[in-house]
């Protein structure tokens, strides 16, 4: 239970949470028309005649589209609808060619699923949640209107028109900005592993209707509100945290809410009305006579869930069961690339823990450091693979495996042939190792004295001291057996 | 020589593969009556140059040895289907003017055939209308007359009133034609020539201004059956690129035309006997149910129960479609834009669409956003799509006990230019036989029977199985025969 509350005059309230996530299919095509999607392209350069609608043009289901929706489906565990239908959407907009938007307001593709969010203590998350969806459907995009083309007039610009979204409708399950924004994120985790959508939030291809509402803990829903195209995760938690301290404040100060929609200003972090509900549109939904009901059949269905990867939930039960630690496993698997490249490390042999220890701290780091992400990753899997693998026999400690990794990201040299060239091979030599520990020990006898007097925390600074007098290379359990035998 | 243009498209076909005439005489010879008959306006536009050009073709691939199946045949064509670098109006003022880049599944493959154009065809505006009285560009004559003696300018019928009026003129042998209530069937009928509404899906609508979609079917219109099927041919067949369109082969209904009925039972529903109806129209009813028996068939009363509903369903169902299709004329990107001094979007819609629009287009428009409208939809357009299903189940019965069914085409003959424009409601009652087979879609076709009193055609209606227009030929192709109906209009244009 999140015990996130707004703290009011007349006491705590518990915020009320439901997102609508419209998610852009990944496909080469328009949802009803051979147009490609391409994004950033010149104005009305990704248009057909169906996306203009032209006199006399129909539009005819893209297989992939539905496709991808249906594998979306899946990875939440929801039932998939073999019968559904399209429905025409009414109303006027010059960003709206047809007049009418095609989607699917009486029977959607996709019916209830759910995802979990994982627990987050710092978030306020105290353990893992069950967030439940109500639907998927399919539709349409509509165009842009450019208002800065001209002085009095607005321009089109057609090239979304038409493009399929998914509409992922949640319950109202989420009761703070944190566990909203964690349903965002595993969300879009979820759709990039299974490729129905990129995710990218800043090209729009990911953006969420936000519902808010507050009550008394206890009590029934309170009216919500809805914020339209919010287009990050911080925007959305921004949303939630500004509109339901504002809906507290005006309920507290003897007004009340109304159901409405509200627009996100990003650069003033607030939002403002649309319009209320007594101006909303009569949409005049009915189902589309263009199109006949969509029917699934089970090889198509046996074809999806087949093409269906590991999902994120799986993949980190998998680590989790190898060893690796929880946060390891939520940082490899929040992203499908960084996952995917771990997965391929793991096939090279390496240890799961360790493996999962570089990944996380040097490999995260140097990336980081870089300004690259896995897909363009300097090193490979099967690189990194041969580096911890030279840790892992001994040939190198892992100090030395930093510097090598180094020298790996420089040169793209080999790990081995770095370690030969170098001469970074580790020794456990115990002549050259005890005539050195007989030198610092020499040279720091007071050192020795405190130590001989309790003060064991100095055992740290023998190892140090010896570590570099053998310039890194000495293994390291050798070195502490040395020392304690000499320290006796 | 026969004057050319009494020729048949099955005559002209034939008569230029043997060598008879050149397909540029064929074409002359119809341009020439094109020109001659402006006062009937059954063409909106006149395209002479595309008749001569596809029959200079013609007459090439004859002396090449590579013929098409209609080469050296002109057509006319409805001005809903849109024609590459042609003006495609609907009859409309939204969309005069309007010259499409693309071109019609129907007309393409027509053009394929090797048919050429002799012009885009009068219509009622948007295909809503049952007189040819609601076009934009003024109503089509019929070149029939009443034998009163008055002068009366009769209706062609609606909404493919210039088809209809052009063939019987012989201004061209055959027209393309749509159909969503009667629109093929009801014109057929009033001029005395043949149409046939295929099953629903059999000719792509890709390329046809949309009406109501549920309903709109192409198909042809033409002197008699043998050309209907022709034409049908080479109109119909699967296109991906509408997602209604039927993916079956296109059967050789022409080689299959046979009008030996033996074996065949007749369905007669006797709900089409209307109280009130004009004697002459269940006489020429009878005569034809006495035809079909000639022709060897059985004949054999059914039921449709719900008839009645039809026409009040079809009055919900198709203004709902179209109020939703017709939204895309806003003046933003093509057609009409009318944009008042200062005004904003939502006013450039009211003008362009009330000035685009005719008023005919407008009550349905409105009747369908009302109909689909909050509190409504249930009572209507739901309540409606339930008894479309019945009215579909009652053929299915029916089709146990009959291999086709016989019924009139229209429940009078032609009437007066002005004398139904008053009253919407008499004007849509023309409907009332076309509109079951439409709502169930339903191959159905019209072919002429007789003569009423007036000296007018009369035309009775054949209504098929789902797919089986072969069947419907097969009896309209019995009735042609008996009936022997050769009555023309006397030229006064």
């Amino acid at each position: 239970m999140s015990d996130y509350r707004i703290k009011g005059e007349t006491g705590e309230w518990e915020v009320v949470i439901g997102l609508e996530v419209h998610a852009q299919v990944t496909s080469n095509a328009k949802l009803f028309s051979g147009a490609a999607t391409a994004f950033g392209a010149e104005p009305n350069t990704q248009v057909s005649l169906v996306d203009a609608a032209m006199p006399g043009m129909l539009p005819v289901p893209n297989r992939e589209c539905i496709r991808q929706a249906v594998r979306t489906g899946m990875a939440i565990e929801a039932e998939i609808n073999k019968w559904s239908r399209f429905d025409r959407k009414n109303y006027f907009y010059a960003d709206l060619p047809q007049g009418y938007q095609i989607s699917q307001l009486y029977h959607p593709l996709v019916g209830e699923g759910s995802l979990t969010i994982e627990e987050d203590e710092k978030a306020g998350i105290p353990e893992p949640k069950r967030i439940g969806i109500e639907r998927i459907h399919v539709e349409q995009d509509a165009g842009k209107l450019m208002h800065d083309q001209h002085p009095t007039m607005s321009y089109v610009d057609l090239n979304r028109s038409g493009v399929a979204l998914m509409e992922i409708v949640s319950r109202p399950d989420m009761r703070s900005p944190a566990e909203a924004g964690a349903y965002v994120r595993k969300l879009r985790s979820i759709l990039r592993y299974v490729g129905s959508c990129d995710g990218n939030m800043e090209e729009g291809s990911m953006r969420a209707d936000v519902n808010v509402s507050v009550r008394k803990p206890g009590d029934e829903f309170g009216t919500r509100t809805e914020t339209k195209n919010v287009n990050s995760v911080r925007f959305v938690m921004a949303v939630i945290e500004g509109e339901a301290k504002r809906q507290v404040e005006l309920i507290e100060s003897g007004g009340t809410v109304v159901q409405e929609t509200r627009l996100y200003d990003p650069d003033r972090n607030e939002t403002r009305s649309m319009r209320s509900k007594e101006d909303a549109h009569d949409y005049r939904y009915f189902p589309d006579p263009d199109l006949l009901p969509l029917e699934l059949d089970d090889a198509f269905l046996a074809e999806c869930r087949e093409s269906l990867p590991e999902l994120p939930d799986a993949k980190r039960a998998r680590y989790l069961a190898a060893g690796i630690s929880a946060y390891n496993a939520d940082v490899l698997t929040a992203e499908v690339e960084s996952a995917l490249w771990f997965d391929t490390l793991l096939e090279t042999g390496a240890k799961p823990a360790a493996a999962a220890n570089w990944v996380s701290s040097e490999l995260f780091g140097a990336l980081n450091r870089l300004g690259k992400g896995f897909e363009d990753c300097p090193v490979t899997p099967a690189q990194a693979g041969e580096l911890l693998g030279l840790v892992a026999d001994g040939t190198i400690s892992g100090t030395i495996a930093k510097t090598v990794f180094e020298k790996m990201l420089e040169s793209g040299d080999a790990a081995g042939v770095i370690v030969e060239r170098d001469g970074l091979k580790q020794t456990s030599d115990t002549g050259a190792i005890e005539a050195e520990i007989a030198k610092i020990l020499t040279a720091n006898a007071d050192k020795v004295e405190q130590y001989k007097g309790g003060k064991e925390a100095l055992f740290g600074f023998f190892v140090g001291q010896t570590m570099k007098a053998m310039q890194g290379k000495a293994n390291p359990q050798v070195v502490n057996e040395l020392l304690k035998k000499a320290l006796g | 020589m026969t004057e050319l243009t009494n020729l048949k498209v099955a005559e002209i076909r034939d008569g230029h593969r043997a060598g008879d005439f050149s397909a540029v005489e064929v074409a002359e010879a119809f341009n020439a009556n094109v020109a001659g008959a402006k006062a009937l306006n059954a063409f909106i536009v006149e395209t002479p140059e595309h008749a001569i050009a596809a029959a200079k073709t013609a007459d090439a691939d004859r002396a090449a040895g590579t013929l098409k199946p209609l080469s050296g045949v002109p057509i006319g064509m409805k001005d809903l289907f849109a024609t590459n670098g042609v003006q495609t109006t609907a009859a409309s003022h939204m969309l005069e003017g309007f010259v499409p880049r693309y071109e019609s599944t129907v007309s393409a493959k027509l053009w394929d055939a090797g048919c050429g154009m002799l012009g885009k065809l009068n219509l009622d505006q948007f295909a809503m209308g049952s007189s040819n009285e609601t076009s934009y560009f003024g109503n089509v004559i019929s070149p029939w007359k009443r034998n009163d003696g008055g002068n009366a300018a009769l209706a062609p019928g609606g909404s493919s009133g210039g088809s209809s009026s052009a063939i019987a003129a012989r201004l061209c042998p055959a027209a393309t034609g749509t159909d969503t209530g009667g629109s093929i069937r009801q014109p057929a009928a009033f001029v005395g020539i043949s149409g046939i509404k295929p099953t629903y899906g059999r000719c792509s609508r890709w390329g046809i201004v949309a009406f109501a979609s549920s309903l709109d079917q192409a198909g042809p219109m033409a002197r008699d059956v043998k050309d209907c099927a022709i034409m049908l041919e080479n109109m119909a067949g699967f296109d991906p690129k509408d997602a209604t369109s039927l993916n079956m082969a296109v059967p050789n209904w022409e080689a299959a035309l046979s009008s030996d009925l033996k074996g065949k039972k007749v369905g007669i529903p006797r709900e089409y006997r209307l109280e009130g109806i004009d004697p002459e129209i269940d006489a020429m009813w009878d005569a034809g149910i006495a035809m079909l028996k000639d022709a060897g068939a059985e004949v054999v009363e059914i039921s449709l129960p719900h008839t009645k509903y039809a026409l009040p369903t079809y009055y919900i169902i198709a203004p709902a479609e179209a109020s939703s299709n017709l939204a895309r004329y806003d003046g933003v990107r093509y057609g009409l834009r009318d944009l008042p001094q200062g005004a904003g979007l939502q006013d450039m819609y009211a003008a362009t669409r009330a000035d685009g629009f005719g008023p005919e287009v407008k009550r349905r428009i409105m009747i369908g956003t009302y109909v689909l409208s909050a509190g409504f939809y249930d009572a209507y357009y739901t309540q409606a799509q339930k008894v479309r299903t019945l009215i579909a189940r009652d053929f299915e019965q029916a089709f146990a006990s009959c291999d086709v069914i016989l019924a009139p085409t229209a429940p009078s003959a032609a009437f007066g230019l002005g004398e139904k424009t008053a009253d919407p409601l008499s004007m849509y009652l023309n409907d009332v036989f076309a509109v079951p087979a439409s709502l169930a879609g339903l191959p159905a076709m019209s072919v002429p029977a007789a003569l009423n009193r007036e000296g007018l055609p009369l035309g009775l209606q054949i209504i098929g199985k789902a797919f089986d227009e072969q069947g419907v030929l097969n009896a309209g192709l019995a009735i042609e025969e008996r009936a022997g109906f050769n009555a023309r209009a006397d030229k006064w244009w």
